[in-house]
This record gives C-alpha cells, sequence and structure tokens, in this order.
C-alpha cells in the first residue's frame, strides 16, 4: 500500500497548466487573420460585390490557389512532419475532384435532357433520362452506356462522400502494404510515383469509365444554380476554399502540436528509435498518409469546380512533385511554410507562364519568360534545395531569432537523418 | 486447218493483202470474233479470249498485250484489226497484227479503236499470265507468279502445273510449287488431290498457307427447323452460350423467321402516332412516364390492331428454341473440311508456339533496353543512395548528341560510331558537374537530393526544348540497321533491336569487369558495401562517388543514343524511361548488375506477357505491371538480389 501511495505521489505531481493550441502555436491564429483579412478583402473587391477590381477569372484562380494551399499543408503534413516523401498526393487531389466532377457532370446533364425530353408529347420514363444523359456523357468516347462507377452519380451526398473515401481508402490499402514491408525513403517516393502513374494511366483508357482523356468537363456549372452568376458562384467557392483551408489548417496545427506531433516527428527523425521505443511506427504513419490524402480529396473537390475540367493529365506524377517542389520552396515542417509555398509558386507559375512577365532583353537573345519558367524554377529549385533548406519560411527564423537568439540546436526534417537511416529497413 | 486456209484463200481475194500463212490466221480468228474484239464487254469477252489462247499461236500474247494497253483499231473499210500509235495530225501509224513491223500511216477516220474496259482488262490480263508463267523473261515469270498469288483463280492451277517442269530458276520453280499446292487446296480437281494438298500445308506456317485453310474452312450462319442432312455442317450454335439469345433472335428476325422486335424508341413513336385527346388508349400521356402504364397502353393499342404486338422476352426464347442454328461450311465435301481442320490445329499449335518465341524476343528487346537505361542508374543508387531523377534527361542528352553528330557526320555508319563514345563523354561530364556541384552537398539528405535532381530535370527538360524545339527530331540509323531478321512470317525481329541486345550485352561485359576486375571496380563494391570502412582503408570515398556518377551517367548517354535510333528524339523521352528505370532498380535490387539484369528482364517480359494477352491496349498493360510491382514489392521490398552489408542494412 505504501508502495502504490509512493506512486500515487509521484503520479499526481502539479499538472503543467495545459495551454490551448493557439497559445502553444501563435502562428495559428496569425495565419487565421492574414486568411480572414485575406477573404474579405478579395470579396469586397471581387465582381459580386460589384466594385470589380478583381475580375472573376482572377477570383476563381485565388480560390484554386487555396485549395493548392490546403494540398500543399496536407503535404507538410505527411512529408515535412512524418518524413514521408509522397508523391502520390496530388492524384488524392485528382481523385477528390473526379468524384465531385462526375456528381456535377452528371447532374447537369440531367437537366439538360430534361429539358430537351419535356418538349416531346409523352413524358420520358427513368430508363429514357438515364440513356440520355449516358450517351451525352459518353458519346465522345464512342459509348452509351452508363459504366458501374456511375451507379451513385446521381446522389451529391453518395459523391461527396467518395470525395472523401476513395482517396481514403486508396491510400489505407496502399500505406498498409508500403509501411507493413517497411518499405522507406526513395523507395517509397518510388512506388507512390509508380502508384500515381498507374492511376494516370489507368484513366487515360476510356474503358476506366471516366472519359478517358477528356475527362469530365463543364464543372463550373453548378447544378441547381443555372441562375446565379459566375461571379456569385466564383465567391462561394472562394469563401468555401478559405474556410476549408482554414479548418484543414487548424486541424493538421492540433495534429502535430501533441504528443501525437512529437512522435510523428520523431518518425521522421529516427524511426527505428520510435519503433524502439514501442510505438507502432506503422500505424502513425498509415493514418497520417490516410488522413492527408482524405484532406487532399477534399481539395481537389473544392479545386475543379472552379478550374471546370480535370482530365487525366492533371494527375500524372511530375503534378504530385510540383507539389513537393512548393512544399520545400516555401519550407517544410512548418504549415504556413507549405502554404506561402504553394501560392507564390502556383501564382508566380501562371504569371510568369501566362505571358504576365516582361520579356529580358539580353542584346544577343531575348528571354521569353514562357520558355525559360522552367528553367528557372528547376534552378531556383536546387538552389533552395542546397543553401536555404529552410525555405521562404526559414526568412520567419530569422526574424525571430533577430527578436530573440535561438539557443538550441536546429532540429529541422532530415538534419538527423542519415544515408545508413535511408537505406535501413 | 482446212477452214483457215479457206478463210485466208477468201480473204486472199477480197482484198489481196500480202500476208502469210499465219499472219492470216490470227487475223482470221479475229475476224470470227470481230465484234467482241472491237467492242467487249466482261461478260461476252471471255469466249473471244479463250478462242485466242486455245489457238496456241505465237502472237496471241503480245497482241493481248498491246490489246490491254489500247491499241488495237479495226479498218472500217474491210473489218482488219491493226496495232496503231496516233501521231497527231489524226494519222495513225499502222503495225502489222502478227509480226509487229510497221505497214504505213493512215488517216485515223476510216479507223476504230477497241477500248476494253476495267473488267476486260482483268480478263485479259488473267489470260497473259499463263504467257508470262512461261515467258523466257525471268522477271516476267516472277510478276506472273505475284500475281496468282494476289488473286488466286482456279483456271490457272492448271497452267501453273505446265509451267513448273519446263522452269529454269530453282527458286522460282520452288515458288511455283508451293503456290500449286495452295492452289490445289483450294481448287484440286479430285478430293484426294486436295487432301494431299492440305497436309501438307500443315507445316506451313506462312499467312497464305493459313489464308488457303481459312478460305476453306470459311463458314456461314444458317438457322433453319431441323439439321438438315444435305450440308457440311460445322458446329450447331447454342443460343445463349455459343451467341447471345438477342442476336440469336435477330438472325431469325432477318430470315423472317420471328416478327421484329419493337425497340422503345419505336415504341414512344407509335405512342406518340396514336394520342387521341391527350391519352393514348385511354390512358393519360401524363402517365406515360411509367414503364407499366406505357406498356399497358402499347399493349392496348396492339390489342385494337393498330399496332405490331410487342414481342416478350418469353416470345424470344420460344422462337429461338423452335430453330437449331449451325455454322455451316462453304466447302460442301466433309472430307476436305475434315481434313483442312486437322491441317489448320496443327498450323494452330505451331504458331501458338512460334508466337511464344517471338514474344519472348520481344521480351529480350525491351529488357534489354530497360536494362541500359537503369543499369546507370542502379549503380549510382547502389554505391550512393542516391536516386537521380535527371537520369532520364541524361538519357534525352545522348539521344541529342547522337542527333547533333549526325548534323555534322553525313555518313550514318561513322556518325553512330563517333556518337557512342561522344555520348558517353558528354554525359559523363554532365554527370561530374552535377555530382561535384549538388549532389556532393546532400549525401545525407537522399529526399532531397530526389528532389534537387529533380529540379534539374525540369531545367534540362526545358532547356532541351528551347535548343532543340518541341518536334520529335529523327536519329536515322545506318542503312545495314534497317530491314528485320524474319525467321518466318510469324518470327521476326528488326535489326535495330538486335544491335540494342548486343550493345546491353557488350555492356554487362564491360560493367562486370570494371566491378569484379579493376582497382575501381573493387573500390567501388567496398564503398557501396561500407561507406565508413572503406574509407578508412584508405579508399577516397568522394572520388569514388564521383566517377560511379559519371558511370552511372555516361551509360545513360549510350543508352540515349541507342534508343533514339528507334524512337523519335525529343526533349521528353527522358521522361517515357524514367519510371520504368525506377521499377527496374526497385524490383532488381540496388547496386548490384545481376538484379538490375534480373529486373530489367522481369519488367521487359511481364510488359510484353500483359501487352499480348491485350494487344490493343498499352495502357493497360503498364498499369497492371505497376500493380504487379507495388505487390511485387511487398513479398520482396530489397528487390530480386538483395545487396548484402551493412549500408544495406540487413
Amino acid at each position: 500500500m505504501a508502495y502504490t501511495s509512493t506512486w500515487q505521489k509521484f503520479s499526481t505531481r502539479p499538472a503543467m497548466p495545459r495551454r490551448g493550441l493557439i497559445a502553444r502555436n501563435p502562428s495559428v491564429l496569425y495565419f487565421l487573420l492574414a486568411l480572414a483579412a485575406f477573404t474579405l478583402g478579395v470579396t469586397l473587391l471581387s465582381e459580386a460585390t460589384g466594385v470589380g477590381v478583381l475580375s472573376t477569372s482572377f477570383v476563381k484562380t485565388l480560390g484554386k490557389t487555396l485549395c493548392l494551399c490546403l494540398v500543399a499543408v496536407a503535404m507538410d503534413v505527411v512529408w515535412g512532419y512524418c518524413g514521408i516523401l509522397s508523391l502520390g498526393h496530388f492524384a488524392f487531389f485528382g481523385l477528390g475532384g473526379y468524384a465531385i466532377g462526375m456528381w456535377l457532370m452528371y447532374a447537369r446533364t440531367e437537366i439538360i435532357v430534361a429539358e430537351s425530353l419535356a418538349a416531346s408529347p409523352i413524358p420520358p420514363t427513368g430508363q429514357e433520362i438515364s440513356e440520355a444523359i449516358a450517351s451525352q456523357i459518353f458519346g465522345v468516347v464512342g459509348s452509351s452506356e452508363l459504366p458501374a462507377i456511375w451507379t451513385f452519380a446521381d446522389s451529391l451526398f453518395l459523391q461527396l462522400l467518395a470525395v472523401v473515401l476513395v482517396p481514403g481508402l486508396l491510400a489505407l490499402v496502399f500505406g498498409w502494404l508500403a509501411f507493413r514491408s517497411r518499405v522507406t525513403g526513395v523507395y517509397l517516393s518510388i512506388l507512390t510515383q509508380a502508384m500515381t502513374l498507374a492511376l494516370s494511366l489507368y484513366l487515360f483508357q476510356n474503358e476506366s469509365g471516366l472519359r478517358g482523356n477528356n475527362g469530365l468537363s463543364g464543372l463550373q456549372n453548378i447544378p441547381g444554380l443555372e441562375d446565379a452568376s459566375q461571379a456569385s458562384i466564383s465567391i462561394a467557392f472562394f469563401w468555401a476554399s478559405a474556410l476549408a483551408l482554414g479548418l484543414g489548417y487548424v486541424f493538421f496545427a492540433w495534429i502535430v502540436s501533441g504528443k501525437m506531433g512529437s512522435v510523428i516527428r520523431g518518425v521522421r527523425d529516427d524511426e527505428a528509435r520510435v519503433r524502439f521505443l514501442g510505438y507502432h511506427v506503422e500505424h502513425y504513419k498509415l493514418f497520417v498518409f490516410t488522413l492527408t490524402a482524405v484532406v487532399a480529396g477534399i481539395a481537389g473537390a473544392l479545386y475543379y469546380p472552379q478550374a471546370g475540367i480535370i482530365n487525366p493529365a492533371e494527375i500524372a506524377p511530375i503534378a504530385s512533385i510540383y507539389l513537393a517542389v512548393w512544399v520545400a520552396i516555401g519550407g517544410r515542417g512548418r504549415l504556413y511554410g507549405a502554404v506561402i509555398g504553394a501560392a507564390v509558386v502556383s501564382l508566380m507559375s501562371s504569371w510568369f507562364t501566362g505571358g504576365g512577365a516582361p520579356d529580358v532583353n539580353l542584346g544577343v537573345y531575348v528571354i521569353q519568360w514562357t520558355d525559360w519558367w522552367l528553367v528557372l524554377l528547376g534552378v531556383t529549385f536546387v538552389l533552395v534545395t542546397l543553401f536555404a533548406p529552410k525555405g521562404i519560411g526559414g526568412l520567419f527564423d530569422l526574424v525571430a531569432d533577430w527578436r530573440a537568439p535561438h539557443r538550441h540546436e536546429d532540429y529541422g526534417p532530415d538534419a538527423s537523418a542519415k544515408r545508413a537511416e535511408e537505406g535501413e529497413e | 486447218m482446212l477452214r483457215a486456209l479457206c478463210l485466208t484463200l477468201a480473204l486472199c481475194l477480197l482484198a489481196a493483202p500480202p500476208a502469210a500463212d499465219a499472219q492470216g490466221e490470227l487475223q482470221s480468228l479475229l475476224q470470227t470474233h470481230s465484234e467482241e474484239i472491237l467492242d467487249p464487254s466482261f461478260r461476252t469477252v471471255g469466249t473471244a479470249v479463250d478462242d485466242l489462247v486455245a489457238s496456241g499461236l505465237p502472237a496471241v500474247a503480245p497482241f493481248l498485250t498491246r490489246w490491254q494497253d489500247k491499241e488495237v483499231w479495226q479498218r472500217t473499210s474491210d473489218g482488219l484489226f491493226f496495232f496503231a500509235e496516233e501521231t497527231g495530225d489524226d494519222q495513225l501509224t499502222l503495225y502489222d497484227i502478227a509480226s509487229g513491223d510497221e505497214v504505213g500511216t493512215a488517216p485515223d477516220d476510216d479507223f476504230e479503236q477497241s477500248k476494253p474496259n476495267g473488267g476486260v482488262r482483268r480478263v485479259i490480263g488473267q489470260a497473259l499470265v499463263q504467257f508470262r508463267l512461261s515467258s523466257p523473261d525471268i522477271s516476267d515469270r516472277r510478276q506472273a507468279v505475284r500475281s496468282i498469288e494476289r488473286n488466286p483463280d482456279a483456271d490457272q492451277l492448271p497452267v501453273l502445273r505446265d509451267t513448273i517442269e519446263g522452269e529454269s530458276d530453282p527458286s522460282l520453280k520452288a515458288r511455283k510449287e508451293r503456290l500449286a499446292t495452295l492452289l490445289t487446296a483450294r481448287f484440286g480437281e479430285s478430293t484426294e488431290d486436295r487432301i494431299a494438298a492440305i497436309e501438307t500445308l500443315s507445316d506451313d506456317l506462312s499467312i497464305d498457307a493459313r489464308a488457303v485453310l481459312n478460305q476453306i474452312l470459311d463458314t456461314d450462319a444458317e438457322v433453319a427447323q431441323t439439321l438438315p442432312d444435305d450440308v457440311n455442317v460445322a458446329r450447331v450454335l447454342q443460343p445463349g452460350t455459343d451467341m447471345p439469345l438477342a442476336e440469336a433472335y435477330e438472325t431469325l428476325v432477318d430470315e423472317d423467321l420471328a416478327p421484329a422486335r419493337t425497340s422503345p424508341s419505336e415504341i414512344r413513336a407509335a405512342l406518340e402516332a396514336n394520342i387521341e385527346d391527350g391519352r393514348v388508349a385511354g390512358i393519360p400521356t401524363g402517365q406515360l412516364g411509367d414503364p407499366a402504364r406505357r406498356h399497358d397502353a402499347y399493349a392496348a393499342l396492339a390489342e385494337a390492331g393498330t399496332v405490331p404486338p410487342l414481342v416478350t422476352e418469353a416470345d424470344m426464347e420460344e422462337a429461338v428454341a423452335a430453330h437449331v442454328f449451325y455454322a455451316e461450311y462453304d466447302e460442301d465435301d466433309p472430307a476436305i473440311t475434315d481434313a483442312a481442320e486437322a491441317a489448320m490445329s496443327g498450323v494452330t499449335t505451331r504458331v501458338g508456339v512460334n508466337q511464344a518465341f517471338d514474344l519472348g524476343l520481344d521480351a529480350l528487346s525491351l529488357a534489354s533496353i530497360y536494362f541500359l537505361a537503369a543499369i546507370g542508374l542502379a549503380i549510382t543508387f547502389g554505391v550512393m543512395g542516391v536516386i537521380n531523377m535527371a537520369h532520364g534527361e541524361f538519357i534525352m542528352m545522348g539521344a541529342y548528341t547522337g542527333f547533333v553528330v549526325q548534323q555534322i557526320v553525313p555518313d550514318y555508319t561513322v556518325s553512330l560510331l563517333v556518337a557512342l563514345p561522344l555520348a558517353f563523354a558528354v554525359t559523363f561530364g554532365a554527370g561530374v558537374l552535377m555530382e561535384r556541384l549538388v549532389i556532393r552537398w546532400l549525401y545525407h539528405r537522399p529526399l532531397e537530393t530526389l528532389l534537387a535532381t529533380f529540379g534539374i530535370s525540369i531545367a534540362l527538360q526545358q532547356l532541351a526544348k528551347n535548343i532543340f524545339g518541341t518536334q520529335a527530331r529523327p536519329l536515322t540509323s545506318p542503312g545495314w540497321l534497317d530491314g528485320a531478321w524474319v525467321l518466318n512470317d510469324v518470327v521476326s525481329i528488326s535489326y535495330i533491336r538486335i544491335a540494342i541486345f548486343v550493345l546491353a550485352l557488350v555492356f554487362l561485359a564491360l560493367l562486370l569487369f570494371v566491378l569484379k576486375r579493376t582497382r575501381l571496380g573493387l573500390e567501388v563494391r567496398a564503398v557501396t558495401q561500407n561507406p565508413g570502412m572503406a574509407a578508412s582503408m584508405g579508399i577516397n570515398p568522394d572520388k569514388i562517388n564521383m566517377l560511379t556518377f559519371g558511370l552511372g551517367s555516361g551509360i545513360a548517354g549510350i543508352a540515349g543514343v541507342a534508343i533514339g535510333l528507334y524512337a523519335k528524339v525529343t526533349s521528353e523521352m527522358g521522361q517515357d524511361y524514367i519510371v520504368q528505370s525506377f521499377m527496374t532498380v526497385v524490383v532488381g535490387g540496388v547496386g548490384n548488375v545481376w538484379g538490375t539484369l534480373a529486373g530489367a528482364t522481369l519488367i521487359g517480359g511481364l510488359q510484353k506477357q500483359i501487352e499480348w494477352f491485350n494487344p490493343s491496349n498499352t495502357l493497360a498493360a503498364q498499369t497492371y505491371m505497376i500493380l504487379f510491382i507495388i505487390l511485387f514489392i511487398q513479398f520482396r521490398p530489397k528487390g530480386i538480389v538483395a545487396l548484402k552489408g551493412r549500408a544495406a542494412g540487413d
């Protein structure tokens, strides 16, 4: 009994005051404030409120950028915090887009078909309607039958469920197979890349039932909102994207801040040691991998109605690598870094390739940025990797150091992940 | 003969031409068919041509040739035929019909040209074949044989047989004999002849032999109340198993043995046509969106006799069950079709075996390409634990080096010999440069190497696009690499692929030699197994890393030249091979030449096999292959040949 009481005495030492998430991570608050200000500013300047400083297409671009920021945050959690360089998260993003795109396309075609059939003297049967929809949607790939995967396309609820379930289940099965056989490091990256390639090749086939390389189109027309202007729809999606980003940011900040966050970072820095401490490393990795895949799917479901079209080329492995590039340039291991990276690089990318950047005349040669942007990006990326592994986010450290010089060793990602560990297991 | 003499005599008396005996013979023969020859039609010309051929006159062949070329004219005044050429000014130069000698000129008012149409010219051409078959000119004979091969016909068989004996050229003789066998199988006079010919075809793999067998075995789908006795039935078709029920019923409809089905759109049209006061057969149109109500309305209309009754599923089954469906051979003689079936099954087996062999060759050549593309990657990965995402761009760089060399050195053989070492040198240099500038700083951050090399990859790719443009550049192979090694009609492989295979073998041997027999190889293997221990033994890992990276990149350059020879050179070509190369390395196991070889063989073989199952869809093949690899990694996470040593983390 005495022993127990001693034990109790030790275990019930005065609890540390448990501080809230915001208090522990002031950056979350700053981020939310910045996001709110940005959202309000864009709304006020948009065409929907009549000011019209920002065109509808630009609002759409900004809304899409917010979705890309969200998937970048997910990527940062899986790579920057958990050390899994997944080259498949943009595939999950695309799957989310396909899932919602199926409903958008089906429901919209259904309205069009119903209108055209309403003119005939006899009301159509359900079968006639579904056949007409099928031939409308699949005429382009020379088919007039609705594939089995479109069974639930008429239900918004089920397709929304699919946005979450399809990427989630794929990530769960793939992750379970990969982590179970202890595939790590570069091997895992290559394997995720292979998965992405397989998926995009599969979707490229007409037999996949998702219109092959035509993809799904006309997604910017929201069924049931025919009367609403694109300006107000774009603002609605912009708000939804901002909300999703804000919620996702807080959620992930919560995930990576507590005890679980410590374990996840431990897995990144020394997987074997965490395993020896008795943690089920595979479970943690699988949880993070699947969770981020689900968020990527949600981001995709918000992105593609604003983009208007989705095709398998969007899922190609290169897109997932770009995602990693954004996160690396923005700064891994800090959520706001991912947001900054995705926003800066994707906006600059569309500015440079869209012909917005002025040509540089060198006298002997005129640099046209549409041709040279990728060279610049590639070289910048190499330089960032070599000289500024913390990315743009590292600048904030400089400010923080200036205010209060830090006295601890840098525990940034990969700092302790030596080569030997990479080859291991 | 007497008749001909009399005719000649008569002609001599009438027109008194200075005609020799033989000359008159052809002319007189033509006179008997004067009408058909002047104004030939496809249906009537046959008898005239047959008579001409049967006469056996030496002048018949040249006459038919020139007739085909529309050079035969008839003099209206006396009906005599001449060869003639228009010289302009409405004048004709006349040639004698038998000897071909010029006999003077005449105004064309007095002449009428014979203009055989396409169908007639074909008849003439076929008649000509037999003359050509025994022509003294061998190219004529070859052409004749080729034309029979293209257009086999029963009439040609005896003619062909007759000329085999006298054929002087042995290869052409063999060809004629073979052709005779093919024709006999299809058109032979007696059943025994045909069966004998068919049996000899059973060990012939050529496409035309298989075509002959297929033609003999051609079937038509038929339907009848009961199975007739007097036809050569190939097999009885069971509706539901051999053919879908709907298809069987359609056959019945086509044969007028059953009423046609009414399609949903026809039902709709019929209902729309019978709307009276917003009602169809008493049912308001508003309710016709319900399938059951629609059915009721149509049934009521059918009852009234306004529309044909609906054919139900049960009606269909009943009608189909009352008939027997069978496939009937076009060939009536069962003995022949049996023999052909037997021959065909033998041929099919042999074709299958040969196809498997051909597939093996294809797989081997694909594997050698993957091996060349991946081995450099495997070495660098094995030695340095670094995945070089720009490896594909080194392949591209090698291919473009080959392209540039070809622009400077016009001779393709010489340019290839220059391009191979040059491509190695260029990519070796690029590899060493990249290692010194970038990778060296990232050895402790392998994941970042992956990304940094990816940055280099997109920069290089865009750079190539800026320099060489987006269009594909050709890398022409030398003439001696054109064409293919053809074993038979099933098995063939192009010389370029053989060359790539040889190249892969050479590099395999070279690499094994370097790694196992040289000081450099020893040090490379030491660094691969344990860099720290190797360094403490006096090996400079830095130097080894640099050289290994250069070597790996150099081989990529060579692979680029090889790939460029059969695929187009574009700035994106590296991307097509990079994932496959990764797969090869991952499946094979890192840092081991044999592992890479095994990986390349497995992946190449697998890809070809999947393509064979579904040849129309290479995308599906790649998809399934990648899925297979993902599963494979489950069972052998370290690849086929796992590396031993501390660094490999055993």
